[in-house]
């Protein structure tokens, strides 16, 4: 029994039993918030997938991290046509693939991969296309089946994508994560097996962590890739450790269980701030949480009632209550930290009595009845919704609006409140490349105001409508930015949603923790890390 | 005997057939899509909603889906996840050991402490210790599990720190999955530390899950016991001068018994159902997890698959009892 | 009756439980009066205050108040109410249905019989909570499903009863002789099979509650019962949840009520089964 215990010791091998010898080797543990859903970022939309695969792919291009600035991956440098149309990639030479129990890679990254890697989302004739499911939900929210001519190879480690028309963030594109790259190689390999699903189970990449295992809602193991390119990882082993509930992830924290941790509960910052073994970093989050007034539905429809409402309900006990510090109030959609927010607009002043005497002159004097909608789930935007919910519906009383709190199943939420069916919903937004165009258009723009949209105001105002169709059509940013701030300021005056708050992100981590950086896009990245 | 056997097998079957057409038509009934629910706020293009919708047969009418799935069901397929696209079988096998795992060791703790507490209420009948027994016993069985799972975390992790919050073992430890039981593996991986926290992180839910179990074994074996110690053959035994311990233990206790094997056989249900709300406050990843995580992201496959295995396992389970209870009590085979 | 009372005062525990009983069944009638608040009125200048023995309470707040400033004794009171009514309702919509789908099995026999019986099993397979999840995942959260849900999944036990029962008295001589005296089948039904065999059921139904309650909690815990603002116990304890670790008040009082309410109608039943059927006495 000995004896076959210490020879599978040994053919499990290298550096997998590290771990039990946790003096010499240096083990990060991460406490993420959830399980990924696979192990392939082009399939997945959730921040939590992309996290979970972000130590195994390489892309053509990354964000420098802590910015949204790109570098070169494993393209080592590129050139741009004249006409902006034609992207040419030159690929860097010494990326190797990691290995497993299936797949010991014959040969390095080349444009084979490349192409088969935009194929496979791109092509329905690739013969992985259909494999776990396909659905490549970002590729087609970056339009890219509309706007991609051709991907072609030059040669060995030259491609060359080709576009139907310019477009400047095409680049920035190309650094998010569902534009990983995967191995060709391992792809024939295991279509060979019989298993392609494999692919989005066992990952193999070009990163700086090879994947080791996953144990579904308890971890995922990563170890060091000695065969990297570029700058090696600091840690020999990186472990995800999945906790849904903040607090024991702050409870492992505290235990020294992991290092490094998901967002905390609001209710927990005091606590974390003073503790001297734990260091808090924060940064404002890219996004917008909202009350939205449903514009189509009466009395909704009269613009005295939805100013009325946005005097009725008191933002700052809402900001107190729920998020505890961990967001600022919004006065705007965009938040504070995208270009062209508009300083001057002033929020609406917490006045029941002044909220009353408009809602009399709209004609209810005595209030009316509606449905306050919230959430059944926490969002980055908003921790809590039915909290949120029940303080709104406290005021609102006092005003003499009477609102039932209403709340569906995520999915069945969203879809009716695309439906215009609420009276007000709560709902938010989180944006992917900061551009404002990405908040004012699918958010308050008269095409997603249809039934079915995406607008959960169903806001549809002509003046401001004209003004955001104008800003997404010319490319300066100075004079696109003075056209959104006048478009916050009829946005202001029409009051279509009670803007809560942008909320704050905050990374807990152990003071022996060194090199991580976060980055705006609120992704998670351990290659630079290494403890003390 | 096999006749026996037979009989309650095929008096299973309609039983089989109803369950899998009740977990189907249950599980389709519930509002929301599992190809929505994965969308965020971005939304997602029609015509890609409705082909994955045709890539997992959701746009065909119900009954062609059923009978879609009971074909796969006699194929010995579940399906495959709409969320991870695993099959459903391969998440079930890869979870399940840690349901069992968490489930015998309740089941154990539970036998343990139940039975000897149950015998010394018996012997002691009447006396302070058999009424505050039987208190603490009746409370219990009175337990919302769910909460006392959050107040023994609230009490022995966060106060005292005396335990792990959550999961099954350490992550700075590796643990290869090899029999999927924490335990073995554990012991398997040679590190003591590993081990050790293995059976850490197993007090608090093998506590809380057994507790329902303990508190109705300690009762069952004192009625039990009450009426064996009451019968003619033990008061021959002690006539005859044998110790009252030996009488209790071996001529008594073994006949009480039968009726509490009975109880904890059938419990097994009652346990998977505890297991659910357990392992949901102590994130254990094991089945009943996996299920409340199905329900929230409308993983048709998966709970369906899901609750036709759990439901399985209990027949399998009743089955077994009856069984055994029919081989142990030859009256019952008529 | 005078009997029935001996039998059960006898019995310390089902004593105990009924007073508890009547202290619950008056807080929840009178709770308007009882309760020093409203449920579900916020006072924002006291979140999370800690009950008046600790340091920071008040008398204001006896039990101090939730993470939005609502008094907890107050909730507690009116959930009282709400127990005692989710007890009622799930007791009567299984009793009822069990009674009509027992007797109709039991009277019918042949196909009938053998159909119901089967379902019932089918439902039975199921861990009960899991079933009363997806039930109510169907039927949408809130107090009145999660009713229904539990109502459903407690059926069988009184099926399952009243079945039995009726046959064994269907096997006796009045029965036969009712029969040809010429009385209906539903006359038969209710008034001469039924009455006889009420005491399980009575023991039966007063055990239910406790299990309607727990059922109840449990699915408003996992937020699918009664919904915010509401204050059932379970669902207060789901909003505790982000907050047990700072304020152990918000979490360790919900669930005392859920355990005392349960005990009261574990120990009453108990007491009651005893002193109805001696022969169960153990």
């Amino acid at each position: 029994m000995k004896s076959t215990r210490s020879l599978l010791a040994a053919a499990a091998a290298i550096g997998l039993l590290a771990a039990s010898a946790p003096a010499q080797a240096k083990t990060l543990v991460y406490c993420s918030e959830g399980s990924p859903e696979n192990f392939n970022p082009m399939i997945n939309t959730t921040g939590t997938t992309f996290n979970a695969n972000r130590p195994v792919y390489g892309r053509l291009v990354d964000f420098k991290p802590g910015t949204t600035e790109v570098e070169a991956g494993l393209a080592e440098k590129w050139t741009v046509s004249e006409d902006s149309k034609t992207f040419t990639f030159n690929l860097r030479k010494n990326a190797k693939w990691h290995s497993n129990k299936n797949f010991k890679p014959t040969r390095g990254f080349n444009a084979d991969d490349v192409i088969f890697s935009f194929e496979r989302q791109w092509k329905d004739e690739n013969p992985y296309h259909k494999v776990s499911g396909g659905g490549y939900d970002y590729f087609a929210d970056m339009s890219m089946p509309s706007l991609l001519e051709s991907i072609t190879k030059i040669d060995d480690y030259t491609v060359k994508f080709v576009l139907k028309k310019p477009q400047a963030p095409f680049l920035a594109n190309l650094a998010m994560d569902f534009a990983a790259i995967q191995s060709k190689e391992y792809a024939d390999t295991l279509t060979k097996l019989g298993k392609p699903e494999l692919i989005d189970q066992e990952p193999i990449g070009t990163g700086p962590f090879e994947f080791v295992t996953y144990v579904r809602d308890a971890n995922i193991r990563f170890k060091r890739f000695e065969a990297f390119y570029g700058t090696k990882a600091r840690v020999d082993t990186l472990v995800y450790s999945i906790n849904k509930d903040p607090a024991v992830r702050l409870a492992k924290l505290r235990a020294n269980e992991c290092q490094i941790s998901f967002g905390p509960l609001p209710a927990d910052l005091p606590s974390i701030k003073a503790d001297k073994n734990l260091v808090l970093l924060q940064q404002s989050g890219l996004n917008i949480g909202y009350l939205a007034l449903n514009n189509l539905k009466p009395p909704f429809t009269d613009v005295r009632v939805r100013q009325a409402i946005n005097m009725a309900i008191d933002k700052k006990a809402i900001l107190d209550a729920v998020y505890q510090g961990a967001g600022t109030p919004a006065k705007n959609l965009i938040p504070p930290t995208l270009w062209s927010y508009n300083t001057k607009v002033e929020d609406y002043k917490y006045d029941p009595a002044a909220a009353k005497k408009l809602l009399a002159e709209a004609g209810f004097p005595d209030g009316f009845e509606t449905d306050l909608w919230a959430m059944p789930v926490q969002r980055p935007y908003n921790p809590d919704a039915r909290r949120v919910g029940e303080l709104m519906q406290s005021d609102l009383a006092k005003v003499g609006i009477k609102t039932k709190i209403v709340s569906y199943e995520w999915g069945e939420y969203r879809k009716r409140v695309q439906n215009g069916e609420h009276g007000m919903a709560q709902l938010g937004w989180t944006g992917d490349n900061g551009d404002p165009d990405n908040f004012f258009v699918p958010l308050a723009g008269c095409a997603s105001s249809r039934i079915g949209g995406g607008s959960a105001s169903k806001f549809c105002n002509k003046e401001f409508e004209a003004l955001i169709q104008k800003a997404s059509e010319i490319t300066n940013q100075s004079e696109r930015a003075k056209l959104y701030e006048q478009a916050q300021v009829i946005m202001h005056r029409e009051a279509p949603f009670f803007l809560i708050a942008h909320s704050v992100v905050f990374v807990p981590m152990r003071t022996n923790v060194t090199g991580f950086k976060m980055s705006p896009l609120g992704t998670f990245e351990f290659t630079n890390v290494d403890l003390k | 005997m096999l006749r026996f056997f037979l009989r309650r097998v095929t008096l299973i079957l309609p039983t089989f057939i109803g369950v899998t057409l009740a977990s189907f038509l249950l599980i389709h009934a519930v509002p929301g899509d599992p190809i929505e629910v994965r969308v965020g706020e971005h939304g997602i293009a029609p015509e890609r909603l409705a082909a994955l919708r045709h890539e997992f047969g959701l746009d065909q009418p119900l009954w062609k889906q059923f009978l879609d799935y009971e074909t796969q069901l006699a194929t010995g397929h579940l399906g495959t996840s709409t969320v991870t696209h695993a099959p459903v079988w391969d998440e079930f096998l890869s979870l399940f050991p840690a349901t069992v795992e968490l489930g015998v060791c309740a089941m154990i703790f539970a036998l343990c402490i139940g039975l000897p507490l149950g015998v010394i209420a018996a012997v002691r009948r009447g006396t302070a210790f058999d009424y505050g027994l039987m208190g603490i016993s009746v409370t219990g069985a009175s337990m919302p599990i769910f909460w006392w799972g959050l107040m023994v975390i609230l009490i022995f992790s966060v106060t005292l720190g005396w335990t792990p919050v959550s999961g099954r073992v350490s992550d700075m430890f590796y643990v290869e999955p090899w029999s999927g039981f924490m335990l073995i593996d554990a012991w398997y991986s040679d590190d003591e530390g590993a081990v050790r926290s293995a059976l850490s992180h197993l007090v608090l839910p093998t506590i809380v899950l057994g507790t329902i179990p303990l508190a109705t074994i300690a009762r069952m074996t004192r009625s039990a016991m009450l009426e064996v110690l009451g019968e003619d053959f033990i008061r021959t035994a002690r006539a005859k001068g044998l110790s009252p311990g030996r009488v209790v233990v071996v001529h008594a206790l073994r006949n009480a018994l039968i009726p509490v094997v009975t109880v904890v056989g059938l419990q097994v249900g009652s346990l998977l159902g505890g297991a659910i709300l357990t392992e949901t406050i102590f994130a254990w990843p094991g089945v009943g997890h996996w299920l409340v995580e199905a329900i929230q992201r409308r993983d048709y496959p998966v709970l369906q698959g899901g609750t036709l295995l759990i439901a399985v396992l209990v027949m399998a389970v009743n089955l077994g009892v009856d069984v055994t209870y029919g081989f142990l009590n030859p009256r019952i085979r008529r | 009756m005078r009997q029935l009372w001996r039998g059960f005062s006898e019995n310390r525990g089902a004593v105990f439980g009924l007073g508890l009983l009547v202290v619950l069944i008056f807080t929840a009638i009178f709770a308007d009066v009882v309760a020093p608040f409203s449920p579900i009125d916020q006072f924002r200048d006291s979140f999370l205050t800690p009950p008046v023995w600790q340091e920071g309470g008040s008398w204001t707040y006896v039990l101090g108040t939730d993470d939005v400033g609502r008094d907890m004794l107050s909730r507690l009171i009116h959930g009282a109410r709400l127990s005692i009514l989710i007890g009622l309702m799930v007791v009567a919509l299984s009793l009822s249905m069990g009674t009509v789908l027992g007797l109709a099995a039991a009277f019918a026999g042949g196909v009938v019989d053998v159909l119901i019986m089967r379902v019932m099993d089918v439902v039975l397979v199921f861990p009960s909570i899991l079933l009363a999840i997806v039930i109510v995942a169907i039927l949408g959260p809130g107090l009145f499903n999660a009713m229904i849900a539990v109502s459903v999944v407690t059926l069988p036990s009184y099926t399952r009863l009243v079945r039995a029962s009726a046959l064994s008295e269907l096997a006796r001589d009045y029965v036969t002789a009712t029969r040809s005296a010429g009385a209906g089948t539903f006359r038969l039904m209710f008034s001469t099979v039924l009455p006889n065999c009420a005491a399980p059921l009575i023991v039966q139904a007063s055990l239910g509650f406790s299990t309607a309650i727990l059922d109840a909690a449990a699915l408003g815990f996992l937020g699918l019962g009664a919904q915010p603002p509401t204050p059932e116990w379970g669902t207060m304890l789901a909003g505790a949840l982000q907050y047990y670790q700072r304020a152990w008040w918000v979490l360790t009082f919900p669930g005392l009520s859920i355990l005392l309410t349960v005990l009261a109608f574990n120990l009453f039943g108990d007491g009651l089964r005893d002193a109805l059927d001696p022969k169960l006495k153990r």
